[in-house]
């Protein structure tokens, strides 16, 4: 009797790191925009857009992962952060001028954004983790603006305002080359993005997971139980800052063109929009986010391209007002009154 | 009683903050295996005393000792880890995760396994058995797959005591671990508690006088940050100093400082 119940909790447990069947339909679906328009039925044909849209998507991917990487530490950590381009943009600049002076291949230059931009994370994270509330959201905001104006002035390397020259694109694996249609391209970044999710869903679903979810929800706990609260937040961080370099990285990869614009503030807000916008602490929320933000900013700076933010702001209202918990949190609700009811 | 079984004392602390006295010159020993309680106005310095052995404050003057070592200067989180643990008069718990979640993330903090990322929770056998087995010790294992805000009041400050015996304390300071709960639950609260291993050391606050003299083998009494008296209950009971100081103004409500 007393064997019986762990195993019930074991099997709880692991319930809960189970894949869902819409997961792995949501995964299989993001193959579909690489299926040729000649291999469907013909009726379909006219409405096959999406291999005209392959860089949209690619760039939808590459914001999917820069998001997962903020939720790791807002979502799951509870750390707020307004300066997460910094690590994007170092990222984006690594991978840069690595293939500028030094190798072009893409998944090599990859490994080298990530570990600078985890360093520069780990460095920073001494300082950043000391604050809560408000003066960390303007400590982060800081060094954000930090980065950025020193690649602005530093433009003997980066270019400056000019936006970095010289960017060389390697073969992936030697073999695959990116193609002016962006096929390759967004294979590329929906594998990395795949990639790097399954090490951020295997972070949530760990005992670190839960321990740095034990400091978003009671920091003052998890000290009294004796738990190494600002160890954990800065390994948590660290991991983020590398992934948020993965996903620069790849931008620059896939456009071979990095400008200031990776380092903004703008990047750094709209990240966090969009995490807001999708549902945070759930990583799906992150990939929901980026979705309608990207195509809303696709069709809405079409039409008007000066005012598009506005309907990204009124977005942005009705969904912090009506579903505090995003667009995935709102439709996980529904979902649960449906069954239940 | 203060001989060497002595598992946790506090000699001469003392403490202010600015000319309020909160802790004076308090002399303090808890044997192993005993099961004290610190009684005392609003206001008379008990949480603080808590604050003071846990390290979340620095006595003025004055040592702390856990099993005969000198913990004075220990930082808090080291003192968890040699097993003085506490729970908190308010719900201290995680909302969001269910307990079994939250006792085996405490139990991994507590085995060094708290920082692997890369391996699933579900893998942890050991830890989840044992959390499994505390939460069934304290009748929450009906609700263990339930996220905490959605829990009962009296379950949450079960909770609270299962978070701290996940740490495997040596002594466990209850603050208030009634406060809140209604009286004929905190007797069947009160029943749990001293239904844990006689090995554990315990030191509780609670107001209900009752329960007191019932759960307690020592009484402490605590007024404006010294101690009164202490002694067993009925020595505690008869005492005049007692009754005009504490009892004699009748009973009081459970806030307190």
């Amino acid at each position: 009797m007393a064997e019986a119940a762990p195993r019930g909790m074991t099997d709880w447990i692991a319930s809960r790191a189970r894949w869902r069947i819409g997961e792995i339909v949501f995964w299989l679906a993001c193959l579909l925009p690489l299926l040729p328009a000649q291999y469907l039925p013909s009726f379909l044909q006219p409405f096959w857009i999406f291999d005209r849209y392959l860089q949209l998507l690619s760039q939808i991917a590459i914001t999917a992962l820069f998001a997962i990487s903020l939720d790791l530490i807002l979502g799951y950590a509870g750390v707020v952060s307004l300066g997460h381009a910094a690590f994007f943009g170092l990222g984006a600049y690594a991978a840069g001028l690595i293939s500028k002076f030094w190798f072009t291949d893409p998944l090599l230059g990859l490994l080298c954004s990530a570990l600078l931009a985890g360093a520069l994370g780990y460095i920073s994270s001494f300082v950043i983790l000391r604050f809560h509330g408000l003066a960390l959201i303007m400590i982060t905001l800081g060094l954000g603006q930090l980065l950025a104006e020193a690649a602005n002035s530093a433009s003997w390397l980066t270019g400056g305002a000019d936006a970095l020259q010289g960017i060389r694109a390697g073969k992936i694996f030697g073999v695959f080359e990116f193609d002016i249609y962006g096929q390759t391209a967004y294979i590329y970044a929906l594998v990395v993005t795949f990639l790097v999710f399954l090490v951020a869903r295997r972070i949530t679903n760990s005992p670190f997971g839960m321990s740095i979810r034990g400091i978003r929800d009671n920091s003052r706990r998890m000290l009294a139980i004796g738990a190494p609260n600002q160890q954990h937040l800065r390994r948590v961080f660290t991991i983020a800052a590398a992934m948020a370099g993965v996903a620069g990285a790849l931008l620059t990869q896939t456009t071979q063109t990095c400008s200031l614009e990776t380092l903004n503030f703008q990047r750094s807000a709209d990240v966090l929009v969009i995490l807001i916008l999708g549902g945070v602490g759930r990583l799906y929320g992150a990939m929901a986010g980026a979705i309608i933000y990207m195509i809303a900013r696709d069709i809405f700076s079409d039409v008007n391209p000066q005012y598009w933010y506005f309907w990204i702001g009124l977005l942005l209202i009705a969904v912090v007002r009506y579903m505090p918990d995003g667009l995935l949190g709102g439709l996980s609700f529904l979902g649960s009154k449906l069954r239940r009811s | 009683m203060n001989d060497a079984a002595t598992v946790l004392s506090a000699s001469g602390v003392n403490k202010s903050f600015g000319s309020l006295v909160v802790a004076n010159n308090i002399e303090f020993n808890l044997p192993t295996g005993q099961r004290h309680a610190l009684i005392g106005p609003n206001g008379a310095g008990k949480t603080t005393f808590i604050n003071l052995l846990t390290g979340m404050l620095q006595p003025d003057s004055g040592a702390i000792r856990l099993a005969g070592e000198d913990i004075t200067n220990t930082p808090p989180a080291v003192r968890v880890k040699r097993g003085l643990v506490r729970t908190f008069q308010i719900n201290t718990l995680f909302p969001q995760l269910t307990p079994i979640e939250a006792v085996t993330m405490a139990v991994c903090e507590r085995r060094g396994e708290a920082t692997t990322w890369w391996r699933g929770l579900s893998h942890y056998h050991e830890a989840i058995a044992e959390a499994d087995q505390i939460l069934t010790s304290l009748r929450l294992d009906k609700v263990a797959t339930r996220t905490t805000r959605e829990l009962a009041y009296g379950q949450q400050r079960l909770l609270e005591i299962a978070l701290a015996l996940a740490t495997k304390p040596k002594v466990l300071l209850l603050d208030e671990p009634a406060a809140g709960v209604p009286k004929d639950e905190s007797e069947d609260l009160f029943e749990v508690i001293a239904g844990l291993s006689s090995d554990l050391s315990i030191l509780f606050i609670e107001h209900d006088m009752d329960i007191v003299f019932r759960f307690a083998s020592h009484i402490i009494v605590l007024v404006s940050g010294a101690i009164l008296v202490q002694g067993p209950p009925a020595e505690i009971a008869a005492n005049p100093l007692v009754r005009e100081v504490y009892l004699g103004k009748g009973r009081h409500g459970h806030a307190h400082s």
